[in-house]
């Protein structure tokens, strides 16, 4: 198990045991072990990107590797929500409604320029700026569309994100069920979900990934 | 093959008297009264067999007028396309349906609809296509305000 972080046990001796066949890890280790190698992410896409999306899963990019070939149809076995593409107003509600469908623990990666501000919609009259506004994102991709290779950085660093939560503090989060936003006559409302919405945390250099720039 | 622009013009007032067309650039503007005879015409006459509405869509000229193009083609005698415009004000922008002569043009008149604000008399289920019904006004219209989603 490469990542140990709570077991205070001198190398030489964890080694030595190894070899006895005991093997030394905390319950956290393992469990996030577990869980960051087997996101199963939800089988949908909204635009552009979820064709570079479905390039990261063909045998090219083989997201196989990280463990999250398994693509599901339905959001009730899914556990991650790749936010591939524009978001437009008409049909936040359903993404509200498919993110509200999926059991907990779940994540969200916000895939390109469009599900993470708007992008080239931004001046749009129907495209949401953001699907930070009604649902919580993990990680935001930059890219327009990202490569297969920024998305499979995406979920890496969303792994590395998992494995340092623990369990308990896991188990007791419930991130429970978000408003769906409703049409209006100009746009949705509420605009924006004031429980889930922070503009200062929103897609800053800080928190997008960027493998052109190399690792942060 | 088509004729030019002008000698298809001539020819479809010779078959409608009492019609006067005008043609610019490679358009035919049709006045709005007489679109559904001219559409009619050019579908069934003979000559063109214009049997297919590949296009419709609406340009906005502000501040007087709206358009709405044409674009038609003839499957069976492999031509086109034939442009048509009509001018039409923006204010209450209406205009006949060709549904009645191109069933294809259904949607794509709600989509003129949806975004510019034309309504097309005649159309049998002329309702908002891309926006929902819940929306209000036409936001291709240039002096269409879009929200302010950060307010």
């Amino acid at each position: 198990m490469a990542e140990n972080p709570g077991v205070a046990v001198d190398e030489g001796v964890r080694s030595e045991l190894q070899k006895q066949g005991v093997y030394l890890t905390t319950w956290d280790g393992l469990v996030n072990w577990g869980r960051s190698n087997s996101i199963w992410p939800m089988q949908f896409g909204l635009a552009c990107c979820a064709i570079e999306m479905i390039a990261s899963a063909a045998s090219r990019f083989d997201i196989a590797r990280f463990g999250s070939e398994i693509f599901r149809a339905s959001p009730r076995q899914a556990d991650l929500m790749i936010v591939a593409g524009t978001v437009t107003k008409k049909m936040a509600p359903q993404v509200v409604r498919l993110y509200n469908q999926m059991p907990e623990p779940k994540y969200v990666i916000s895939m390109g320029a469009c599900a993470t501000s708007g992008g080239p919609f931004h001046k749009g009259y129907n495209v949401l700026k953001g699907v930070d506004r009604y649902i919580p994102v993990d990680v935001y991709i930059a890219g327009c569309p990202p490569t297969p290779q920024s998305l499979l950085d995406g979920l890496v660093r969303l792994q590395e994100q998992l494995r340092t939560r623990s369990l308990p503090a896991e188990v007791a989060k419930k991130m429970g069920e978000y408003t769906i936003p409703a049409y209006g006559p100009r746009g949705l409302e509420p605009k924006a979900n004031p429980e889930v919405w922070n503009p200062s945390m929103a897609a800053t250099p800080a928190n997008l990934t960027n493998p052109a720039a190399g690792p942060a | 093959m088509l004729p030019p622009v002008e000698e298809i013009k001539t020819h479809l007032e010779g078959l409608l008297p009492g019609v006067a067309l005008t043609v610019e650039g490679g358009a035919i503007i049709v006045p709005p009264g007489q679109l559904l005879s001219v559409c009619r015409t050019l579908k069934d006459s003979e000559r063109f067999r214009l049997d297919y509405l590949s296009n419709l869509a609406a340009a906005d000229y502000p501040p007087e007028r709206i358009e709405v193009v044409y674009h038609l083609c003839s499957m069976a005698q492999k031509h086109g396309p034939v442009t048509l415009k009509v001018k039409l004000p923006r204010e209450n922008t209406a205009v006949a349906s060709v549904v009645p002569v191109w069933r294809g043009a259904e949607f794509q008149e709600r989509e003129a609809y949806d975004l510019y604000g034309v309504k097309f008399e005649g159309h049998p289920d002329l309702r908002r296509i891309l926006m929902w019904d819940e929306f209000e006004g036409y936001p291709m219209r240039k002096d269409y305000k879009h929200e302010d989603q950060d307010a």
